[in-house]
């Protein structure tokens, strides 16, 4: 158990900064998942911390020691890779035990321990098996279960879940979850999937071009998303983004007219005129009757997508820029229908049209 | 009672669909078969006849030999000749045959091989895995050494022989084969350790292995393929050297393709054609072995190293 810390960091590969002005404090116990698109760096800055990368400035410190120079062996981690990584000529058993064998552990601890993890993870049953007699997801858990027999102070995961399909990765979710609320063992987990970041961190760090955009709950970052970008990467079906203009707290183009609640309002008083961001997240919009002057965007439905409990409708506005709302299970309208869509006041943010940045908490 | 079960089954299912049934069967006289396999024939029997004349010429007496019918089997078979070119065929101005020259590539070949395999092996893991400082000039560096002609080589070589005292033996052989044998041995080997998965290499730094400790428990077990090529390249190849074994043994210390060299040619009165014929087949048996023994693993080891790079 230990808290993680990583101070100013940064990894530059040449002229290329990979990782930049990395500020970060993992608590004990906690289940902190970095999120970002490919080539963000998120990866990059786990193996920093795993010890696999060099740090080029900053420090990093697991527990109370820093470990900017400790090698992997000796910073007490233990890592899930996104291939499993499992030692072909190796069984389940000699897999999970080799940490452990190479730490000189005796072998009534290493039984006992390589056991109690098999039974966890419910692969008691392919201890003597080789890995390429395993499937994914039983190649998955014995990957977690090397991991698990160590008892380090920290749990790396890269991605461990990408490899898996659809139903397994829902499975396996859960499992990790329920895994860390077991063991309480501090743990990074690096992905791309932001319903996996929502669904398992304790807190996410969102990331874009080697910096850090937001730290939050998933619930912090879905509701106040400080920027376009954590707005438009958190949420499925996404964010949907329109300019249009600031004129008197409401912002407006020919085909819509959009007015926030009264704390927006007053911080666009010092956009009057300029042209913004509007984010509206899909479930935020509803289906108007008469057209309300005041609050409405004028929309052509292109795809109507009934999903029973809900219905997706992806429309354009203005012609070119496209919409989607997240409606009632059952509504009559259909491709080409013109309809009057309304937002929600209080969960409509705006951008700013350079920076980007979330003019609500600015 | 298997086969009547499947009949009745196949002809109660015919009388539903009438005629042959099965994928058109091919003609074994079809002209693309006769094409491929008359020119594979013509090849095959183009690459067995010298073998096929040696084999039969050491067999034979001289006397059948002179009467020049070369592609004639024995008509009585004897085993004299190989017996004279193991033991008795004058090598200059020795007559002890092939054993001595034999022994002496056993001498050369085995620790030569041994040491090139182990620190190419170490060689190629520390340039695939741990890219060190540095790594990459010292791998364009032994590259680069590759591609230089070894006569040129030749006499500085002499030179660091005879200053450290090893010009004229088996262990300076040995040196020079371990060094020539480098950089394709280590650029064998660092290929098909990059072919690996990285992620294998860092899950072991994790678990907690050291440099030694991944090579040994990881990489080692994995490797066994390239191992048999990187043996086989250097067993054929040190095995069959003509040049450096004259250049850097002397008399007593020659290889065995030396003292074949050295019984064809010497001419004491009659060439005793059967003799080094005997002789050469002696010579090539090591390499052939293990060509027959381990094909398929060097096979496999080869594509293994060289799919991915």
């Amino acid at each position: 158990m230990a808290e993680v810390i990583l101070d100013h960091v940064y990894k530059r590969f040449g002229n290329v900064t990979a990782v930049k002005d990395f500020n970060l404090h993992v608590k004990d116990e906690e289940f902190m998942v970095f999120v970002g698109p490919s080539g963000c760096g998120k990866t990059t800055t786990l193996r920093m911390i795993a010890g696999l990368e060099e740090i080029s400035d900053g420090t990093l410190k697991i527990g109370d020691r820093v470990v900017n120079d400790v090698p992997p062996k000796d910073r007490d981690i233990a890592m899930v890779f996104q291939n499993y990584a499992l030692y072909p000529h190796m069984n389940v058993y000699q897999n999970m035990s080799f940490g452990l064998r190479l730490r000189r552990t005796p072998k009534d601890e290493i039984d006992r321990r390589v056991r109690e993890a098999a039974q966890i993870l419910q692969i008691e049953h392919l201890l003597d098996r080789r890995p390429r007699e395993l499937s994914g997801g039983q190649r998955q858990r014995v990957a977690l279960g090397r991991a698990i027999v160590r008892e380090p102070k920290v749990f790396l995961m890269d991605e461990p879940l990408s490899n898996l399909d659809a139903k397994l990765r829902v499975e396996m979710r859960a499992s990790i979850s329920k895994l860390h609320r077991r063991l309480g063992v501090t743990t990074i987990y690096v992905t791309h999937d932001q319903v996996e970041a929502m669904t398992m961190g304790s807190r996410i760090v969102v990331m874009k071009d080697g910096l850090i955009q937001q730290v939050d709950t998933p619930i912090n970052l879905y509701d106040k998303p400080v920027n376009k970008f954590v707005g438009g990467f958190m949420g499925s079906p996404a964010m949907n983004f329109l300019v249009g203009t600031v004129e008197g707290g409401s912002i407006k183009s020919s085909t819509f007219n959009v007015t926030p609640d009264a704390e927006l309002k007053q911080k666009l008083q010092n956009y009057g005129g300029k042209k913004v961001y509007l984010g509206i997240r899909p479930e935020n919009l509803h289906l108007s009757e008469g057209a309300n002057e005041g609050n409405s965007i004028k929309a052509i439905v292109e795809v109507v997508e009934p999903l029973g409990a809900e219905t997706i409708i992806i429309a354009s506005v203005e012609g070119d820029q496209s919409l989607v709302a997240r409606l009632g299970s059952h509504i009559a309208v259909k491709a080409g229908d013109q309809v009057n869509l309304v937002a929600d006041p209080d969960k409509v943010q705006a951008f700013d049209l350079d920076s980007e940045a979330n003019i609500r908490f600015s | 009672m298997a086969d009547t079960a499947v009949s009745t089954n196949v002809s109660s299912t015919a009388s539903l669909r009438d005629g042959p049934r099965g994928p058109k069967p091919r003609r074994t006289f079809s002209r693309r078969n006769i094409l491929l396999y008359g020119t594979l024939f013509v090849i095959a029997v183009y690459y067995a006849i010298p073998l096929y004349v040696m084999i039969v010429t050491s067999l034979k007496g001289m006397p059948e030999v002179r009467m020049g019918n070369i592609f004639s089997p024995p008509l009585e078979i004897t085993f004299a000749p190989w017996v004279k070119a193991w033991s008795q065929a004058c090598t200059g101005l020795t007559c002890k045959g092939l054993s001595i020259g034999f022994w002496n590539s056993v001498r050369i070949t085995v620790p030569s091989v041994i040491i090139s395999t182990i620190i190419a092996s170490v060689n190629g893991y520390a340039l695939a895995n741990w890219r060190f400082k540095g790594a990459n000039v010292f791998f364009t560096i032994l590259i680069f050494g590759s591609f230089i002609p070894y006569q040129v080589l030749l006499y500085p070589v002499v030179i660091l022989l005879r200053e450290i005292g090893l010009y004229g033996k088996l262990a300076g052989l040995v040196i020079v084969h371990t060094i020539f044998g480098m950089p394709i041995l280590t650029l064998l080997f660092r290929n098909y350790f990059s072919s690996l998965p990285e992620e294998l290499f860092k899950a072991a730094r994790v678990d907690g292995a050291g440099f030694w400790g991944i090579f040994l428990r990881v990489m080692l077990p994995m490797s066994i393929p390239i191992f048999a090529v990187a043996i086989i390249l250097q067993v054929t190849g040190i095995w069959n050297d003509f040049l450096f074994g004259v250049v850097y043994t002397g008399p007593e210390s020659y290889p065995m393709t030396v003292a074949l060299n050295n019984i064809v040619n010497s001419t004491q009165g009659v060439v005793e054609y059967n003799v080094n014929m005997a002789a050469t087949i002696i010579t090539g048996l090591v390499p052939l072995t293990i060509y027959f023994v381990s094909g398929k693993l060097f096979v496999r080891g080869i594509a293994a190293g060289a799919v991915k790079g």
